[in-house]
């Protein structure tokens, strides 16, 4: 168990460092830094005193070294296009991404697992259909589309919620959450239910799966021969079973929802840090590029990591 | 003759295709005694497995029981509705199948599986439930249950599981206990263990079994009356020592000549041209027909019935009265 | 006296057509009414896109053949400049939208197939030398493959995007769009492949056969490849059905993003992104129309590459 916890927190570092080997390799072969800081008007000299106080003449592993050292501090140096240091814009932007994508996780979750469990059990029933056509509309419907149209409906035919924003906030130490005030709340329904739509598809897809394969196995149809009534078997036995592959793949989903708000903060306007980045990419704006990757990196094997501990939890047989 | 414990007269099991309707199980009829072994061998695909869980009610759909009756002490229980049939699983007929490992929730102590049956068939409170639950693991020959019984399956051997799984079907002291292939998935010296276990069960809380397999050793060590399938039906049906010294059903007679034993006298096995018939295009009249050395015109245009002997029933047109001469 | 049994005639010889047509794959198709429709729909799309020059009334992207009076007319009614019949209305610069529709869902079409065939060609090599190889390799590619299926494609496909304009010269970006979008979402959607051609070359790897053949001299690859290709044929095939849709679906996300396709090309997700501006003063026909037609693509895709993977599964029967 010890050993399976080890090699997974290794695993997680090694993502991180090829993660920052990619960042930190756009920042020397891509753009050219030395032209977007120094300005245009800029002599050789200049550029060359620039040059050597960067660093960059440098071998390429002290750089790397020295790129890795500063992002651990979170200073990935300044925004080419805003002129403010990345940390900062990350900052600001960290909690409007963080509460939609917490949100959206629980709500595709709860709903997913309800969902699922019930197609599963009434194979046959309205329910069952439905969650097989809302889980194929899902998947054939991106989710800028859901988006334009929960504004749609929601904002421009019944103006019960606002289109864009997050409304007003309330500032806690360097957090900021829109939880607390009503507009804020208001905000945060379309892009959380949007956000939340694929994975709730996907989530439910899965448990329904997973659950008519548990109820097909040899324990389960022992069990019934045991004259255990059927009802036992599905909630007590089957679900048991059946949460715990859906558990870690959720885990693991749950570690990229930060990415997938990409598309959801540009359709509502979000002013989170999946906008930020498509900015980026419009700009070429690398340190902003290289410091969202890494981010993203690092929530990524920390949610894996933390998910592989939970599972070794929950399954007996790799508690030895 | 003391009333069957289980009765089952021409049942059938049907499953509907996209070809047709293929019956898998066609006109079975045989008794159990109480506390007696019934063996049921075949090969695979004879319909020795669906005819068990016919009788439990454990059909996978889109398998049914399209004719036939199950009879248990007299009272019919295949056309129980689920919530009376549930109750007889468990409490009145048991069943264990092939593989321990996968038989068991891996996620669930032994003595979580075993205190749950056990409450739900008696209401004993969980302390007592508990209590009987380490009687049932010594019963059945695992050591130190005290302890064990708070393991979980991956941490027992094959063996043990199948005993485990021996327990748990015994839990609720079921009358009859239907054995699918109990020893198939286990090392060979396992197996004459768990055989012995089943035995001593047998004896000491008085159940019958119907033990299903393909491995006649396993039935001339433990069963009392054995009936032989092919294609769905049974060929021949008696007391093991009957159909196994002097088999009478030509397909018997194969399947006897085709064990290797130590003391055989000839050099080769005996093979049985050609395989058994797929459920689609089974024959005329009697379903060996095409692959016997006895064969005659009328085997090809009637289907025999279950035939007396001395001792055994055969089906098989070579002992209708007027041809018993030349068998 | 023994009776012996005739043997069953011999069936006649079937065209590859008929036998298709009888086989169970074949069977499950014609009693599916959804496999059929989507099927068609999808080969319906295929043909409009394809000779849309000539189904068109108007091609929407020569500039010299827009009259910008036809501006704005909703659907069904004529144009004020032209006095043509804009079937699904126009838009702001009077193209036609059921013209723009079909060029746009070629490029969209266009871009999605590439980048399949891209990521199809990628994982399956990819999956060949982990299954055959073995070892460190096999680690290291499957362990990526692991990472790249967890993290978003959008993800991926950005970042490729925004790699590439970096490394190219501004003034050749809007011809590269299109390569950058096949390599970029071809590069996000490889791993699928990877990994069942991986599980099948390790199956057939333990195979005798590959012993046998290097026993007598052959080289054993190409044994195994001729083993290995038909059994990943079906998996592979309905991956790539699945991920047409999904590389479909990704090209319009990344052109609503303004990354992708520019109006002068656009696809489908650049004619939603410019019709979403019109989403509040209500020409919504501009916005409608190219959603409606993306979805119907992706639905028919995904509906025949859903049955398609249960037809080819052998357990589900």
């Amino acid at each position: 168990m010890i050993a399976h916890l080890i090699r997974s927190l290794l695993q997680g570092i090694l993502v991180i460092l090829a993660v920052g080997l990619i960042a930190f390799s756009m920042f020397r072969f891509v753009g050219d830094p030395i032209a977007s800081l120094a300005g245009q008007e800029a002599t050789d000299a200049d550029r060359a005193e620039l040059s050597e106080r960067l660093g960059l003449n440098d071998p390429f592993p002290i750089q790397f070294a020295r790129f890795l050292g500063h992002a651990a501090h979170g200073d990935f140096g300044i925004s080419y296009r805003q002129a403010r240091p990345v940390a900062d814009l990350l900052t600001e932007r960290l909690p409007a991404t963080i509460e939609l994508a917490v949100l959206s996780a629980l709500f595709a979750f709860i709903v997913g697992v309800t969902l699922g469990v019930y197609a599963a059990i009434n194979r046959r029933g309205l329910v069952a259909n439905s969650v097989m056509v809302l889980s194929l509309i899902g998947v054939s419907l991106p989710t800028f589309l859901i988006g334009i149209g929960l504004i749609y409906m929601f904002a421009v035919e019944l103006r019960w919620l606002p289109s864009f924003g997050r409304g007003d906030v309330v500032r806690i130490g360097w957090w900021t959450t829109g939880l607390l005030t009503e507009t804020g709340r208001k905000s945060l329904v379309l892009p959380v239910l949007t956000l939340g739509f694929f994975q709730l598809t996907l989530i439910m897809r899965l448990v329904r799966a997973e659950m008519l394969e548990t109820m097909r196995t040899d324990y389960v149809r022992f069990a019934r021969a045991r004259g255990i009534p059927e009802r036992r078997i599905q909630f007590r036995h089957a679900l048991r079973n059946t949460m715990v592959p859906v558990v870690t793949i959720v885990g693991l989903q749950l570690g990229s929802v930060i990415a997938f708000a990409i598309v959801t903060e540009t359709v509502f306007q979000w002013p989170g840090l999946g906008a930020l980045f498509v900015n980026a990419v419009q700009f070429v704006d690398i340190p902003v590029m290289a410091a969202y990757l890494m981010f993203v990196a690092f929530v990524f094997a920390t949610v894996n990591f933390i998910t592989d501990f939970i599972y070794v939890l929950i399954d007996p047989r790799l508690r030895m | 003759m003391t009333e069957p414990l289980l009765s089952v007269r021409n049942l059938r099991v049907e499953f509907p295709t996209r070809r047709g309707i293929l019956t898998a199980v066609d006109g079975v009829s045989f008794d159990i005694a109480p506390g007696e072994v019934l063996g049921v061998v075949g090969e695979s695909g004879a319909g020795k497995s669906l005819t068990g869980a016919a009788i439990i009610g454990l059909l996978d759909p889109p398998g049914r029981i399209a004719g036939g009756e199950v009879l248990l002490k007299g009272e019919r229980i295949d056309n129980l509705p689920a919530e009376a049939l549930r109750r007889v699983r468990g409490k009145r007929i048991g069943m264990v199948f092939q593989d321990p490992l996968t038989s068991l929730n891996p996620l669930f102590q032994i003595g979580e599986q075993l205190t749950e049956t056990i409450q739900l068939h008696t209401g004993m409170s969980a302390a007592d439930a508990r209590g009987r639950a380490v009687e049932l693991l010594v019963d059945v020959g695992i050591p130190a249950a005290e302890r064990r019984i708070d393991a979980y399956p991956h941490q027992f051997s094959g063996g043990m599981r199948q005993r485990v799984v021996l327990a748990l079907a015994l839990a609720a002291n079921p009358e009859l206990i239907i054995a699918d292939e109990p020893t198939t998935a286990l090392d060979v010296s396992v197996q004459a263990q768990i055989i012995a276990l089943m035995k001593k069960l047998c004896r000491e809380h008085h159940v019958a079994i119907m033990l299903i397999t393909h491995d006649m050793g396993v039935i001339a060590e433990t069963a009392d009356r054995v009936a032989v399938m092919y294609a769905g039906r049974i060929a021949e049906i008696g007391p093991v020592r009957d159909v196994i010294k002097h088999a009478h059903h030509p397909y018997t007679r194969g399947l006897m000549g085709s064990i290797p034993t130590l003391t055989a006298e000839s050099e080769r096995l005996t093979q049985i041209p050609g395989s058994m018939p797929r459920l689609t295009a089974i024959p005329a009249g009697c379903a060996f027909n095409p692959r016997c050395t006895h064969v005659f015109e009328r085997c090809c245009i009637e289907r025999p019935d279950l035939l007396p002997t001395e001792r055994s029933q055969v089906a098989c047109w070579l002992y209708a009265g007027d041809m018993r001469a030349t068998a | 006296m023994s009776v012996v049994s005739q043997p069953p005639p011999a069936q006649a010889q079937k065209g590859l057509f008929a036998r298709a047509w009888d086989s169970d794959v074949g069977y499950s198709f014609r009693t599916s009414p959804v496999a059929i429709a989507a099927a068609t729909v999808t080969v319906a799309i295929v043909f409009g896109t394809t000779f849309a020059e000539f189904i068109t009334p108007q091609n929407p992207f020569d500039a010299a053949s827009l009259n910008l009076m036809d501006g704005f007319t909703p659907p069904g009614e004529a144009g004020a400049g032209s006095g043509m019949i804009f079937r699904f209305g126009a838009d702001s610069q009077g193209r036609d939208m059921y013209s723009a529709l079909l060029f746009g869902s070629r490029v969209s079409l266009l871009i999605g197939t590439a980048s399949v065939i891209f990521s199809l060609l990628l994982g399956v090599t990819l999956g060949l030398v982990a299954g055959y190889v073995g070892g460190q390799i096999e680690a290291l590619i499957m362990r990526v493959a692991d990472i790249q299926l967890s993290f978003p494609a959008i993800l991926v496909a950005l970042l490729v995007f925004g790699i590439a304009r970096g490394l190219i010269h501004p003034s050749l970006h809007e011809q590269m769009t299109f390569v950058v979008m096949t390599v970029a979402i071809g590069l996000s959607n490889w791993a699928q492949y990877a990994r069942t051609v991986r599980a099948s070359t390790l199956v057939e790897k333990r195979k005798e056969y590959v012993d046998a053949a290097r026993v007598i001299g052959l080289r054993a690859f190409p044994v195994m490849l001729k083993h290995v290709l038909p059994n990943v044929a079906g998996p592979v095939l309905v991956i790539a059905t699945i991920n047409l849709a999904l590389a479909v679906l990704e090209e319009a996300t990344l052109s609503f993003l303004g990354v992708g396709m520019p109006p002068t090309q656009p696809s489908l997700g650049t004619l939603i992104r410019v019709g979403q501006q019109f989403l509040f003063s209500g020409e919504w026909w501009i916005l409608l129309f190219p959603s409606v037609a993306l979805v119907t693509i992706a639905l028919s895709i995904n509906l025949f590459g859903d049955w398609l993977r249960d037809a080819l599964n052998p357990r589900l029967r």
